[in-house]
């Protein structure tokens, strides 16, 4: 058979996005660790929890956003159905319903990644060891992305695995800006002040955006031309452009390679991004207010994946 | 005796070994495997097998315990050495199989249509007509190729003379050809030095003969029928093997949600382009879930309407619906009368001496042996719910007496098997324990045999109880020649 099952589709879809969100997750608690560091251990936890709207559910358990509760929250706590070890946990479930079109490379690393999570106590998990664990989380997200690339079949379970995957990192690329710009950042008067530099500094390295960033802006830290190059700027990898390009060159082999019908529902959500993405610059972006475009994008991407869903997961309107 | 080295202190206590076979003359064909054995040492034997397990973990050869808050992955334990047959018991197995599989096809086609064999009281009606497994539905239906058990695991055991008996049919969804390829694989990757060159037969092929098997029985034997696995989910304790089998045979693995049945009264499933017909399903799940719309009406794991779409003929189950009947432990016990019936032969492979507590004389004789004898009721598999005389306590041979005067129909007893041992990895060192043998049978158009099968290993000392539920594990098992 040519065809997949709509809800193998929707578990490989959900596999890249999981994983991909897990890669994030440990960028942004590293990121706020070294902001962490750079303020003095006076940095708030809080914005973390902000960002991914959990307050309430998060003040349910505990008393205060500190860096133990935070870091727990969003590492090891199965409560949490947004930490990593659920995370995981949930990209695993979806890779074992699948797991006869998944390659044994692909299955064991993922099952491996899993059961070490699990294994990992609460004791562990200090200030001083987190960057080291979000780096060796970050290794394992890419290693599953590596192996992805080198064992998956490259029918239409791959296609619908890689737009999951480019819908994730669309959504971070905006929720990191986000993050920086509108929550974290302590007042106006900071812009610009070396702690400031160095927070987007620190942004840009969670990204492995930095060096990049610099050939291309020679110039030096400026809050438009990073949110420039985070959201336009097609080359680089975790940009929302270059996201929403791969999505559309993705969408377009499964109508031409795959001769899959109705392409053009969630394409049209596609072309307005992609419109977007060509008339604005950071300048317009600024005038409408940063928060704002961003939340519109992030309104697209919700969208497209409920157009996804309809047209070739099987879900209802 | 046992050579020196790793099995230098074996002792099989009097029990028929599988790798020595008879202590005072050891059997030639599995000389040169204890050989090779004997020059492991204990350490490096623990190595191995520790490296196997972490390798089953990481692999997610795994069941799923679940408890309220949390799932635990467990593997079915392994043992490293491996059970070797020779040729010779080979053919008189596979051969056995083989009738065996021909007489209940016959058998459940003959109680579906005309019921011959009922009818001349060769097996009391009220067995197969009052059975719980027994489908109505199914009565004057023709299967495809008159094959109901496409699939038909047969447990094995041998006895202190090194006899081949059957001890039960399987002949519903039999489970655990997985572990059997799995483990060749495990055992090839750990101990490549035990394995080269001394001819086992190779079990790799078992997924494109299943497959094709499926395809021969499909409406029309369409060589490009469509056949897909239905799971009841990844909450079974058998969705590794659900997986495996997919992988195999290289076919979608379903759940109920994923088909349905259309107002053609045909199966589909639904893909990215919509529907897709479907030809054969190999159904992991029971009869009773199968159609809510026939069966239970609360099963959320089946199709509605499948057997309408069955009964029709646009689709072919695997094994099909009310092969239960057949595998009963009560019919068990008429197996060599229905083989003589259909098929006007001797049994090649005997069964284990049944005594039914439906009649009089064999349940007089069960309560007078009790103490002697293996209790089991008919309705249960697992291995729940037997008792073994000899080691029950007084009490425990009460409460059989008085379940037994309650309601007899629902006993058959067996005398206590000496079955037969392996050397065996444990905590002491090697020591023997008892083993039993699912050989796998696939049934299209013929039957073939898959050289080998699931040989199960009670890991605790001097239990006969092999299934995995209770404390059992799993060997490689090796075809010579």
């Amino acid at each position: 058979m040519d065809n997949l099952l709509a809800r193998f589709a929707e578990n490989a879809f959900w596999i890249a996005r999981y994983v991909e969100r897990a890669d994030n997750l440990a960028r942004i608690l590293d990121v706020n660790e070294t902001f962490a560091r750079n303020n003095d251990g006076e940095q708030d936890w809080l914005p973390i929890v902000q960002l991914h709207s959990d307050e309430e559910h998060f003040f349910e358990r505990n008393k205060e956003a500190t860096a133990d509760s935070v870091i727990f929250f969003y590492i090891l706590d199965r409560n949490n159905t947004s930490s990593l070890i659920s995370l995981v946990r949930i990209a695993r479930e979806n890779a074992r319903e699948i797991r006869h079109l998944l390659s044994t490379e692909m299955w064991t690393h993922i099952n491996v990644f899993y059961n070490r999570l699990s294994a990992m106590s609460q004791r562990q998990l200090t200030l001083s060891r987190l960057s080291g664990i979000c780096a060796s989380i970050k290794l394992d997200c890419q290693l599953h992305t590596g192996i992805v690339e080198g064992t998956l079949y490259r029918d239409q379970l791959w296609r619908f695995y890689q737009i999951g995957r480019s819908i994730e990192r669309a959504d971070m690329a905006t929720r990191f800006l986000d993050i920086k710009y509108h929550r974290i950042l302590p007042s106006l008067s900071d812009v610009g002040t070396p702690v400031d530099i160095s927070e987007w500094n620190a942004l840009l390295r969670s990204v492995a955006g930095y060096h990049a960033y610099l050939r291309v802006t020679p110039k030096g830290m400026g809050l438009e031309s990073i949110a420039s190059f985070l959201l336009f700027n097609t080359r680089f990898p975790r940009s929302l452009a270059a996201a929403v390009n791969h999505v559309h060159d993705h969408l377009n082999s499964l109508r031409a390679f795959e001769s899959l019908q109705h392409v053009e529902v969630p394409m049209k959500t596609i072309a307005t991004l992609f419109g977007i993405i060509k008339t604005y610059d950071t300048t317009t972006v600024v005038n409408e207010g940063m928060h704002e475009f961003l939340d519109r994008i992030q309104a697209l991407l919700i969208d497209f994946t409920d157009e996804l869903g309809c047209t070739y997961f099987g879900h209802q309107q | 005796m046992p050579s020196d080295g790793l099995l230098a202190k074996y002792d099989p206590n009097g029990f028929f070994c599988e790798l020595f076979g008879k202590m005072d003359a050891p059997s030639d064909h599995t000389a040169k495997v204890r050989d090779r054995l004997s020059k492991i040492k204990l350490t490096g034997l623990r190595r191995r097998s520790k490296a196997a397990e972490n390798e089953l973990y990481n692999l997610g050869i795994t069941f799923t315990v679940y408890s309220e808050k949390d799932s635990i992955d467990r593997v079915f334990p392994f043992d490293v050495i491996p059970r070797v047959l020779s040729p010779q018991d080979w053919q008189i197995l596979e051969t056995g199989v083989k009738q065996r599989v021909a007489a209940l096809n016959a058998f459940l086609h003959d109680i579906y249509h005309k019921q011959h064999i009922l009818n001349d009281g060769t097996v009391p009606a009220e067995l197969i007509l009052e059975n719980k497994n027994y489908q109505p539905v199914m009565q004057g239906f023709d299967v495809p190729r008159g094959t109901y058990v496409h699939i038909c695991g047969i447990d094995i055991v041998r006895d202190h003379e090194g006899r081949l008996l059957v001890l039960e049919d399987n002949a519903r969804t039999p489970s655990g050809v997985s572990y059997v390829v799995e483990n060749r694989y495990l055992m090839q990757r750990a101990f490549p030095d035990l394995m080269s060159k001394i001819g086992i037969r190779s079990i790799s092929n078992y997924g494109p003969k299943l497959h094709g098997a499926l395809k021969e029985v499909s409406p029309g034997g369409d060589p490009d029928a469509q056949v897909v696995l239905l799971t009841p989910g990844v909450f079974n304790s058998a969705y590794f093997e659900h997986i495996f089998l997919a992988r195999e045979m290289g076919v979608p693995l379903v759940s109920g949600n994923d088909i349905f049945v259309g107002d053609d009264d045909r199966v589909y499933m639904k893909t990215t382009a919509g529907p897709e017909r479907v030809h054969v399903i190999y159904r992991r799940i029971d009869d009773a879930f199968l159609d809510p719309e026939v069966f239970l009406p609360t099963s959320l794991l089946g199709v509605p309407g499948l057997m309408r779409a069955y009964r029709k003929g646009t689709v072919t189950l695997a094994n099909a619906v009310g092969t239960g009947v057949a595998d009963d432990k009560a019919v068990y016990a008429y197996m060599p009368r229905i083989i003589k019936y259909y098929l006007d032969q001797d049994p090649i492979l005997d069964n284990v001496q049944t005594h039914i507590c439906r009649e009089e004389d064999g349940l007089n004789y069960t309560l007078n042996n009790l103490s002697d004898l293996v209790i089991k009721p008919v309705g249960e598999s697992g291995g729940y719910g037997i008792t073994i005389g000899p080691h029950a306590s007084e009490e425990e041979l009460l409460a059989c007496h008085d379940k037994l005067r309650a309601d007899p129909k629902n006993f058959i007893s067996q005398p206590m098997i000496d079955l037969s041992v392996c050397p065996t990895l444990v905590d002491t060192g090697i020591e023997p324990r008892h083993v039993d043998l699912r050989p796998f049978a696939v049934t299209g158009k013929d039957t073939w045999v898959l050289p080998g099968g699931l040989t199960r290993v009670a890991l605790r000392k001097g239990s006969i109880v092999v299934n995995s539920s209770q404390g059992g594990g799993s060997k490689d098992t090796w075809v010579l020649g």
